[in-house]
C-alpha cells in the first residue's frame, strides 16, 4: 500500500522514533493514522503495517481487536462520539446521546445510511469540567444541549451539500 | 472555546501562570515568560541536587497514586549501561479527570522544560509523550512545538551549546483506560495490547524496552520548572505537610462554575465548592463528592469538610486520586451513578486477570438487574461482596478502581438501595431483564 506524501513523511519518522529493532512500537501510531485516511482497518492495512513494523499480522490483528478507536468497519465521514460518563451524565449526556440517535436515526456504533454520520456512546473524553460534551472525527464540543447538536448537524449536513 | 477559568482569587497560579497571556502555547511567548529559566539553572546542578530540590518539593505524583517525585526521580538506576527512558503520561481517562489537557493546550514547553530537567536528573536523553487517541488535537500542537524546539535548538544534540542531548517524541494511544496503567501504557508504547505487568520490577528499574524508565503524569513534569527555578521548599511551602505545591482541580457534576482550578493541596473541599465553584447547581443540597476521579471512594456531604491533599483523603478511606472532583446534588439517584461507573469498568477492563474481568461484568449485570427494578434482598449484600472479592486481588489496580466506589457507595448509601428496592416491588423500570 502507498500513503498520501505527507503520511509517508510521517511514517518514515515514526519508525525511526523507537530504539533499533523495536520498530513493534509504531504499530498502534501507524494505525491510527492510516485509518484515518483510509477510513477503516482493512485486511490490507493489517497486513501492510505488519510489514512495514517487521511483527506479523496476527500480531497487529490482535492490537486491533483490543482499542476501541480501531474498528474494522467504517463510520461515517462525521463519527459523532457522545458521553455518557459520571460527569457528563449528570448534566444531561444520555439525554445527548438519546437525541443524537432520534434525530441521526441510528443507534450505538450505527452509521446513517447515506455515510454522512455515525455515532458512538464513549467513555470518559476528558471534557468532564464543560459536560455535556461530545467529538466530532477529533473536534471537542462542550456544554452541548439539544439545539447545539442540531445546529451543529444542520451546519455539518449543509458542508456536506 | 477557552478551556481556562477566569481566575479565582483563591487559586495560587504556579503551573498556570501563563495560562490567558495570548499564544502562551508558543516558544517565543515562554520564553518572554521565564521559559527554560530552570532548565539552565538546573544545567549547573548536579543529579542528585535536582533530585533533592525534587524531594524537598513534597510534589507527589499527579496521575492518581501520589507517589513522591524525587523519591521516584532517585529510583532510576543512572548508572545502568541501558539506555534511560522518560515516558509522559498522558491518557487521561480518569472519569472526571480534565486537567492534563488545559496544561498541553497553554503551556506545552513548561511540560517539556520539566522532561528535560528529568533527563539531566536520570541522563536520559529521549522521552516519548503518550497521548491518548481523542486528544488529537493536542498531538498535532505538540508536534508542532516540538519541531519549533528543535528548529530553533531547545531540542536536539547538545541543546544551545550545552553538551546535553534531548529527543521528544510524541505517541498516540488508540482509546484505552487500562492504558493510564503504567505498565500498560509501556506495553501500548511496545506495540502491544494493554495489559498491565508484574510488578517488580518496577519501570523505573525496567520500563520501556526494559530499559530504566521514569514514567510519569503531565501535570508533575509540569511542576518541576518552578520547582526548580524558585526552590523545593518555595513549592512545598504552598501546600501542607507531605503534600506540596499546588494541584489542578477539575471540577464537574452538579456545581455552578465548572472548570479546572489550581488550588493548594489541603484545600478545604467545601470552600472548593461553595467559594471556588459557586455552590451546588441550582442551591440545591450536596450529596456527596466524587474526590479525585470515579475510582475513588466516594464521600457523604458530612464527610466533605475536608483538606484536600494525599494524607487526610487517606485518612478518610478515599483518595485524592487525579483531581477529578465530582459534585453531586440531592436528586442523583445513587443506584444509577454506581451503575454507570461499573458499565464504565467493565467496559475498559482489559481482561488479563479474572477477578477483574469476571468481576467488572458480574457487578455490572447485578446493577443494571437492580436499577431496572429486578432486585432482590440478596442483591445489596451481593454487590458488596463481588466488589470486596475483587479488592486486592487484580493484577493492577483496574480492579480495586471499580472496586472502591462500589464498596463505598453500597455502604454509605445502603439506605437508598434498600427504598429503591422496595419501590421496585411495585414500579418496575424495565419490564423486561436485560440479558447483558
Amino acid at each position: 500500500m502507498i500513503f498520501p506524501p505527507e503520511l509517508e513523511a510521517r511514517f518514515d519518522k515514526m519508525l525511526k522514533a523507537y530504539p533499533e529493532g523495536r520498530q513493534r512500537s509504531a504499530v498502534i501510531p501507524m494505525l491510527m493514522y492510516a485509518q484515518d485516511a483510509i477510513g477503516m482497518v482493512t485486511p490490507e492495512l493489517v497486513q501492510e503495517v505488519a510489514r512495514r513494523c517487521g511483527v506479523t499480522a496476527l500480531q497487529v490483528d490482535e492490537v486491533v481487536g483490543y482499542y476501541t478507536m480501531l474498528h474494522r468497519k467504517p463510520f461515517g465521514r462525521h463519527h459523532i462520539q457522545v458521553c455518557t460518563n459520571i460527569s457528563c451524565m449528570l448534566r444531561g449526556g444520555e439525554e445527548l446521546l438519546a437525541h443524537a440517535s432520534k434525530r441521526l436515526g441510528i443507534g450505538n456504533r450505527e452509521a446513517t445510511a447515506d455515510g454522512q454520520f455515525s455515532l458512538e456512546e464513549v467513555e470518559c473524553i476528558g471534557a468532564c469540567s464543560w459536560a455535556p460534551a461530545l467529538i466530532d472525527n477529533y473536534e471537542f464540543h462542550h456544554s452541548v444541549t439539544p439545539e447545539k447538536l442540531d445546529q451543529l448537524i444542520d451546519s455539518l449536513q449543509k458542508k456536506a451539500q | 472555546m477557552r478551556l481556562y477559568n477566569e481566575p479565582n482569587p483563591l487559586e495560587v497560579k504556579i503551573l498556570t501562570r501563563r495560562f490567558g497571556i495570548t499564544n502562551s502555547h508558543t516558544l517565543d511567548v515562554y520564553l518572554q515568560n521565564d521559559g527554560f529559566q530552570a532548565f539552565q539553572k538546573a544545567l549547573g546542578m548536579k543529579p542528585d541536587q535536582i533530585i533533592d530540590e525534587m524531594k524537598a518539593s513534597g510534589l507527589r505524583g499527579r496521575g492518581g497514586a501520589g507517589f513522591p517525585a524525587g523519591m521516584k526521580w532517585s529510583f532510576v538506576p543512572r548508572s545502568s549501561p541501558k539506555p534511560k527512558y522518560i515516558v509522559v503520561n498522558a491518557d487521561e481517562s480518569e472519569p472526571g479527570t480534565c486537567k492534563d489537557r488545559l496544561l498541553m493546550e497553554y503551556d506545552p514547553i513548561q511540560m517539556i522544560e520539566g522532561m528535560m530537567i528529568a533527563g539531566l536528573a536520570i541522563d536520559s536523553h529521549k522521552a516519548y509523550v503518550y497521548v491518548r487517541g481523542e486528544y488529537r488535537y493536542l498531538i498535532d500542537l505538540l508536534d508542532r512545538v516540538i519541531d519549533e524546539l528543535y528548529a530553533r535548538g531547545w531540542l536536539g544534540k547538545s541543546i544551545h551549546g550545552s553538551g546535553f542531548d534531548f529527543d521528544v517524541y510524541t505517541h498516540t494511544g488508540a482509546g484505552s483506560y487500562e492504558c493510564g496503567e503504567e505498565t500498560a501504557l509501556l506495553d501500548s508504547l511496545e506495540g502491544k495490547r494493554g495489559v498491565p505487568r508484574l510488578k517488580p520490577p518496577f519501570p523505573a528499574v525496567a520500563g520501556a524496552w526494559a530499559s530504566p524508565t521514569l514514567l510519569t503524569n503531565v501535570e508533575t513534569f509540569s511542576a518541576v520548572p518552578a520547582i526548580i527555578r524558585d526552590g523545593g521548599a518555595a513549592f512545598a511551602a504552598l501546600g501542607t505537610p507531605r503534600n506540596g505545591g499546588t494541584r489542578m482541580f477539575c471540577l464537574s457534576g452538579h456545581i455552578e462554575r465548572p472548570g479546572v482550578y489550581e488550588l493548594p493541596m489541603g484545600f478545604n473541599l467545601l470552600q472548593m465548592i461553595n467559594e471556588v465553584g459557586g455552590g451546588v447547581r441550582g442551591g440545591r443540597k450536596l450529596k456527596a463528592v466524587v474526590p479525585g476521579g470515579s475510582s475513588c471512594p466516594v464521600l457523604k456531604a458530612d464527610e466533605c469538610d475536608i483538606a484536600m491533599d494525599f494524607d487526610a483523603l487517606a485518612k478518610a478511606k478515599s483518595m485524592l486520586g487525579s483531581g477529578g472532583v465530582v459534585i453531586l446534588d440531592e436528586t442523583t439517584c445513587m443506584v444509577k451513578f454506581a451503575m454507570r461507573i461499573m458499565k464504565f469498568y467493565a467496559h475498559e477492563s482489559c481482561g488479563w486477570c479474572i477477578p477483574c474481568r469476571e468481576g467488572t461484568a458480574w457487578l455490572k449485570k447485578t446493577l443494571i438487574r437492580f436499577h431496572d427494578g429486578h432486585g432482590t434482598s440478596k442483591d445489596i449484600d451481593l454487590i458488596d461482596d463481588i466488589a470486596k472479592n475483587m479488592l486486592g486481588r487484580t493484577f493492577c489496580a483496574l480492579g480495586d478502581a471499580a472496586a472502591m466506589p462500589t464498596i463505598s457507595i453500597v455502604e454509605k448509601f445502603r439506605d437508598e438501595f434498600e427504598a429503591y428496592l422496595a419501590k421496585s416491588s411495585t414500579t418496575v423500570r424495565v419490564p423486561e431483564l436485560t440479558v447483558v
